[in-house]
């Protein structure tokens, strides 16, 4: 579904990643994971097409389309979704509302109808329980007085609203407590398929307890330096990303 | 400049949608002011002789005056004398039903997508379209009249109504008021009237369009709306004008009084055409409108949607003279291009227990200039007077401009004042976010904007916020939830 060849991305002139590929087929969920600064969050937002992350080389190929000719609600559109790691609040416009724009201008691109009022909240109702959360939040103004917590439940809801063929998960888990991390996570599980793909972006392991990855890629200094199995987490989280940094930094030296 | 700020631009920069000009022949006086012209004006018009004393009192005295220059507003100098003052279409005599107005007259309002008929028929709105000085269609008159409501243009309310325009004319914003009010005093060419009589709520929501057609002729509207004890009635007001390249000159003036008991809605969209990309052209539209809550527990509300003119000029003010009595105002005012806007009110509070509420929502875009200038006045003798003002700014792009100046001016020490503000820029942010849910960032834009303006638009009637919404290109936010 996804194929990411060769990627390199800059942000002004500090060159960011340096030639990430990646493989994702429909059904399958991946995990990035790395330190700080490593890339995750930069990868996540070429992948959405957000202004600023200036592609150099490589390529982004979707579903057969070439992603990086594509603006961003066309991506969207195509079947992308990005959870935001820091929600944006758009004052004044009400949650539902939103959504229901967002979800009628996809199935508008599908060639399907869009819904009216009553579907809508119909269909909104049932998948707010997925994520527990309150009614009250859809008449408010997007994300705004939102906690923490409802921010990234919001984000789940709306990914369960507009049923992605890609979905980004950027820090999902940061700043949820263990509760809403479980709800959070339950979430997520119950929107996992066969016919859609699931990216995780995560800094910590404590994620993947609940939401248990296909395969884990660990980045460091804008490229994958090593990939395996759940279990990789798992040893990240007991020796650090100190393990793999040193690694890759011999493996640098070994190759020149 | 990154490329949402382009989008922004490309967005903003949209040309003006409603410019055309009729070709219906005009009736004009030639260019130029002095006593004779309005001896003209007023016999063009039939006018009793206390009118034109008034309209002669009103001229002397704008003689004296000199034009305010205060305003945060860049303008050449106005040539008074170039204006013509009064233009009727000609249409021979006035006409006694929509059957006999001239099919040109109703395609214009067509085009504008205020079609008459059906307006009549599906809103349930009664109509008094306007078109240059004279009023040439009113509608649902006499459904009104088995009320007693009184609802006609100015003219015919001198001739049918004369003790209740001498009785309240000149007396809410006097004719020596200000320079602009003592010129529309003096040459005033139409407008609407209405009087609600004791205890009767107006069934409808009345409106008038106004429409500046004829070339290089100022419009001088006078509209005079009263509430007797008890009454209620909410009155919409809309606008849209023809392009054309000079600027023309728009000094109309409005009059609430409220009696006791009695509650007015005052209700705005003003589209005039706002010049070109380049700042050419546009309306200069310099507007005194006043209402006076002039009995107990009255209560008058302004709502403004001002997204035209290539200059606004305009503070709906409140006087709250009566003890307990309300005075709102609630305000979208968006300047694009080259437009520059100086908005706001007053709120002058005079008896006891009175309350003001003012919400003033600025859009600039382009290299749009917008101002708000309020000023809120506690008297001696109104105690327990509160008031609560908030004024936000957007800025779209980074050559637009917002200022805010709210003066204060409290004499009793009982008073509540609270006023908030806030300038914030559209978000790169935000509108990356809508777009990564799909939607694209002309409709992210106006949904941003729109969320913006939700406190002012709430308060405007159902149909009118549907047109304010287009106005601001935005599709209809809050028809559900």
């Amino acid at each position: 579904m996804l194929e990411i060849r060769n990627l390199h991305a800059r942000i002004e002139e500090n060159e960011i990643l340096r030639g990430i590929d990646l493989s994702l087929a429909a059904g399958e969920v991946h995990a990035i994971m790395g330190p700080n600064g490593s890339g995750k969050s930069t990868l996540a937002n070429v992948l959405a097409g957000r202004e600023g992350f200036h592609v150099t080389e490589g390529e982004i190929v979707f579903d057969g389309q070439n992603l990086l000719e594509m603006p961003p609600e066309m991506r969207a559109r195509a079947g992308i979704f990005l959870g935001f790691q820091y929600p944006v609040e758009i004052p004044g416009v009400s949650n539902m509302y939103f959504l229901k724009t967002a979800l009628n201008a996809i199935r508008k691109h599908k060639g399907l109808e869009e819904l009216d009022a009553i579907d809508f909240l119909q269909l909104a109702k049932e998948r707010m329980r997925l994520v527990e959360m309150d009614e009250s939040l859809m008449n408010r103004a997007v994300n705004e007085g939102f906690s923490g917590g409802e921010k990234k439940r919001n984000e789940v809801f709306q990914m369960s609203i507009l049923e992605p063929r890609l979905a980004i998960l950027d820090e999902t888990d940061s700043g949820l407590d263990i509760d809403a991390l479980k709800i959070v996570a339950h979430g997520v599980n119950t929107l996992r398929s066969p016919d859609r793909a699931i990216l995780l972006v995560t800094h910590y392991q404590r994620l993947l307890n609940y939401i248990v990855p296909d395969r884990v890629h660990v980045l460091v200094d804008g490229r994958i330096v090593k990939s395996g199995g759940k279990e990789l987490a798992l040893e990240l989280e007991e020796k650090g990303y100190g393990w793999v940094e040193n690694n890759a930094a011999d493996s640098r030296v070994a190759m020149s | 400049m990154s490329s949402t700020t382009e989008k922004i631009q490309a967005i903003t920069s949209q040309e003006y949608k409603y410019g055309f000009v009729t070709d219906i022949e005009a009736d004009t006086v030639p260019c130029g002011l002095s006593e004779d012209v309005i001896r003209l004006i007023s016999s063009k018009k039939n006018e009793p002789e206390f009118m034109l004393e008034w309209r002669l009192k009103s001229y002397r005295h704008w003689l004296t005056m000199k034009e305010p220059m205060w305003g945060n507003v860049h303008y050449p100098p106005i040539d008074y004398q170039a204006i013509s003052y009064y233009s009727a279409p000609k249409t021979g005599s006035r006409p006694k039903s929509l059957e006999e107005v001239d099919p040109q007259l109703l395609e214009t309002y067509e085009k504008l997508g205020i079609p008459l008929r059906e307006r009549e028929l599906l809103a349930g709105v009664a109509v008094d379209a306007v078109f240059d000085s004279v009023s040439v269609a009113t509608t649902f008159k006499e459904k009104l009249a088995e009320l007693g409501i009184i609802f006609c243009s100015f003219s015919d309310a001198v001739h049918h109504h004369p003790d209740l325009v001498r009785r309240y004319l000149g007396t809410v914003v006097p004719h020596t008021d200000n320079f602009f009010a003592a010129l529309n005093s003096a040459v005033f060419s139409d407008g609407s009237f209405c009087y609600v009589p004791k205890g009767v709520r107006c069934p409808m929501e009345l409106s008038t369009y106004f429409r500046i057609n004829a070339a290089s002729t100022g419009q001088f509207e006078r509209t005079l709306i009263v509430a007797d004890e008890g009454a209620n009635v909410s009155y919409l007001e809309g606008c849209t004008a023809p392009m054309r390249d000079e600027n023309q000159l728009h000094a109309a003036v409005v009059e609430l009084v409220a009696l006791n008991n009695a509650s007015i809605k005052y209700s705005t969209v003003q589209n005039w055409y706002p010049g070109d990309k380049d700042g050419k052209g546009g309306i200069y539209n310099f507007v005194t409108k006043r209402g006076k809550c002039l009995g107990v527990n009255s209560r008058i509300s302004w709502t403004q949607v001002e997204t035209g003119s290539a200059i606004t000029w305009k503070y709906p003010s409140c006087l709250l003279i009566g003890d307990n009595s309300v005075g709102e105002f609630y305000s979208v005012a968006l300047t694009n291009n080259y437009q520059q806007a100086d908005t706001g009110t007053k709120m002058i509070h005079m008896g006891k227990n009175t309350r003001s509420t003012i919400v003033s929502k600025g859009i600039s875009a382009g290299h749009g200039q917008n101002t708000y200038r309020g000023m809120v006045k506690i008297l001696k003798g109104a105690e327990n007077a509160r008031n609560f003002s908030r004024c936000d700014s957007l800025l779209l792009g980074d050559k637009c401009g917002a200022h805010t100046f709210p003066y204060i001016e409290v004499k009793n020490p009982t008073a509540q004042m609270e006023h908030e503000a806030s300038t914030s820029k559209i978000g790169e942010d935000q509108i990356f976010y809508c777009q990564q849910r799909g939607i694209d960032s002309e409709a992210a834009v106006s949904m941003i904007v729109n969320g913006f303006c939700k406190e002012v638009f709430r308060e405007l009637p159902m149909e009118f916020a549907v047109e304010a919404q287009k106005l601001l290109g935005v599709s209809l936010e809050g028809s559900v939830g």
